[in-house]
């Protein structure tokens, strides 16, 4: 009890200080209205279909990015990492195109698909991918060297070998891989919105501030943080099911 | 020893070659393929370099690309240094990192473009609103793995700093900041990287100066060619950023890598 008591208490803390710092006047109540004022502007805004339009907008181009960004991963990782000799060859143009921002895309996106959605997948799909390819690449040199040598005792195919090892060894690594891409497709998902001007919830924040509608900013603001939220708890609950049965994630249930 | 120092040298070179092959290549293969581009929005990559040479070698790196830079240093110290200091508290004190954590991670997962209206709200569109949007989204990375560096320090070492008394300012120097060091650098890596990616979204947001804005204005009036030397500049400008923190890596954590080597060859 004290310790969920313990865990909550930093919320309280705050909600009473954006309830009470603007009713007080320490905070200018323009540019920080009252909690209680955004909960209800997102209450009415929840009653609109804009909203929603906005909501779904903002999730199918998250989802799409990071479908694109997984699969291209993935496959990238697997024949880098597994055609001897590649790794050492790509090396370099990896890591001289991985820290390139993946927003100095959104001028050459633009020209191509202007402000539909797919222009917001493109700089998804960039900045998701390194993170599932180098989460391949790390899990592919993991590969338990007595696993890999009783396999090729074995005569193992290369495909049985894909499968039956190198695919269980990766899986941890392309979880977390997929987990970090998820929560930056995002942000990008957002950036697009609001840079690019491609319909969601980021353009619905400029369109709010420009037209100074302050508490609709603030409430779909604390709408990304939810989706943000959702994205994080709900890749470590998948996370959770589908390694049942790995070490990392049965060890950390047993302390 | 002449032999072992040819062999060497021709080690070195094979390296080098392994290396640049491919990059080299793809330039290579770019430029053929783009020489005779009649295309408007893919010009030949000879004139976008020819661009790149007048723009960004010339009057431009002083108006913008030094700009930007200086508002990412600025950006990314604040963010570095209060991530720090709010990080260790929160590491050392159960109590009060279970109150905060649940904001912190509240926080954490707002996307932090999304705030950018919001700061442009508190603070128009100049220098200030910049600096502050690079803070609130470079912060996270180094609070987050400030606070795990701290609280993930070693069992033994924690006891032994308690049975020989060594408390308040010196355990905080020498045992506590030391232990989080690692995964403080990995926090501020990726920090920095999100920063990078702010500096370009601020600046094209409120398109004034800067290397963002120089790239979204060629954008908007078609100048198709001064627009992509803008985007190479960008590339070559978080590359450059990415080579300098691994150089400051290496030789702050330069006792940490010689100790893991160490216990992987025992």
């Amino acid at each position: 009890m004290a310790r969920r008591l313990n865990s909550i208490s930093g919320f309280l803390l705050l909600a009473i200080l954006w309830e009470v710092a603007p009713r007080l006047g320490l905070a200018d109540p323009k540019f920080f209205p009252p909690l209680s004022t955004l909960l209800v502007e997102l209450f009415n805004l929840a009653a609109t279909q804009e909203f929603w339009g906005y909501l779904l907008s903002t999730a199918r181009t998250w989802a799409t990015g990071l479908l694109v960004a997984t699969a291209a991963g993935v496959i990238a990782g697997l024949a880098i990492g597994l055609v001897p000799g590649a790794r050492t060859y790509t090396h370099s143009t990896i890591e001289f195109l991985r820290p390139i921002p993946s927003v100095a895309l959104i001028p050459g996106v633009i020209l191509i698909f202007g402000s539909r959605y797919q222009s917001g997948v493109v700089l998804i799909t960039y900045a998701a991918f390194w993170q599932v390819l180098l989460q391949m690449l790390y899990g592919l040199t993991d590969i338990d060297a007595v696993a890999r040598d009783t396999a090729r005792s074995f005569r193992f195919s290369k495909a049985g070998f894909v499968v039956h090892v190198a695919w269980p060894t990766l899986l941890p690594f392309l979880f977390t891989g997929i987990r970090l891409a998820a929560s930056i497709a995002l942000v990008l998902a957002v950036t697009a919105e609001m840079v690019i001007g491609t319909y969601g919830i980021g353009r619905g924040i400029v369109v709010a501030q420009t037209s100074n509608a302050i508490p609709a900013m603030y409430a779909l603001v604390i709408v990304t943080g939810l989706m943000g939220v959702g994205i994080n708890v709900a890749a470590r609950a998948i996370e959770q099911r589908v390694l049942r049965w790995h070490p990392s994630v049965r060890n950390a249930a047993a302390i | 020893m002449r032999d072992t120092m040819v062999r060497s040298a021709g080690k070195i070179l094979h390296r080098l070659a392994v290396e640049l092959a491919l990059p080299l290549g793809l330039f290579g293969l770019l430029l053929a393929v783009s020489a005779n581009s009649t295309n408007f929005y893919f010009p030949p990559l000879a004139r976008v370099l020819d661009r790149f040479d007048a723009l960004w070698l010339g009057p431009r790196f002083a108006t913008d690309v030094l700009p930007s830079l200086g508002r990412l240093i600025a950006g990314y110290t604040i963010a570095c240094l209060t991530g720090i200091v709010i990080g260790v508290p929160l590491g050392m004190f159960r109590p009060l990192r279970r109150a905060a954590e649940p904001v912190l991670e509240f926080f954490r997962a707002i996307p932090p473009p999304a705030l950018i209206p919001v700061l442009v709200m508190l603070a128009g569109f100049g220098d200030t609103m910049k600096v502050a949007v690079i803070v609130t989204g470079a912060i996270w990375p180094i609070l987050l793995n400030t606070v795990e560096g701290v609280k993930g320090a070693d069992m033994v070492l924690d006891e032994t700093c308690r049975t020989y008394q060594i408390k308040g300012m010196s355990r905080l120097w020498n045992f506590v900041l030391p232990s989080a060091s690692p995964q403080v650098v990995v926090g501020m890596r990726v920090g920095l990287s999100i920063g990078i990616i702010l500096m370009v979204i601020s600046e094209m947001f409120a398109a004034t100066t800067g290397l963002g804005a120089a790239i979204i204005v060629f954008q908007r009036s078609f100048e198709i060619p001064e627009m992509w030397s803008g985007v190479l500049m960008l590339g070559l400008f978080g590359f450059a950023l990415s080579v300098v923190f691994r150089l400051f890596e290496r030789r702050a954590l330069r006792w940490y890598y010689g100790m893991r080597d160490l216990e992987r060859r025992s």
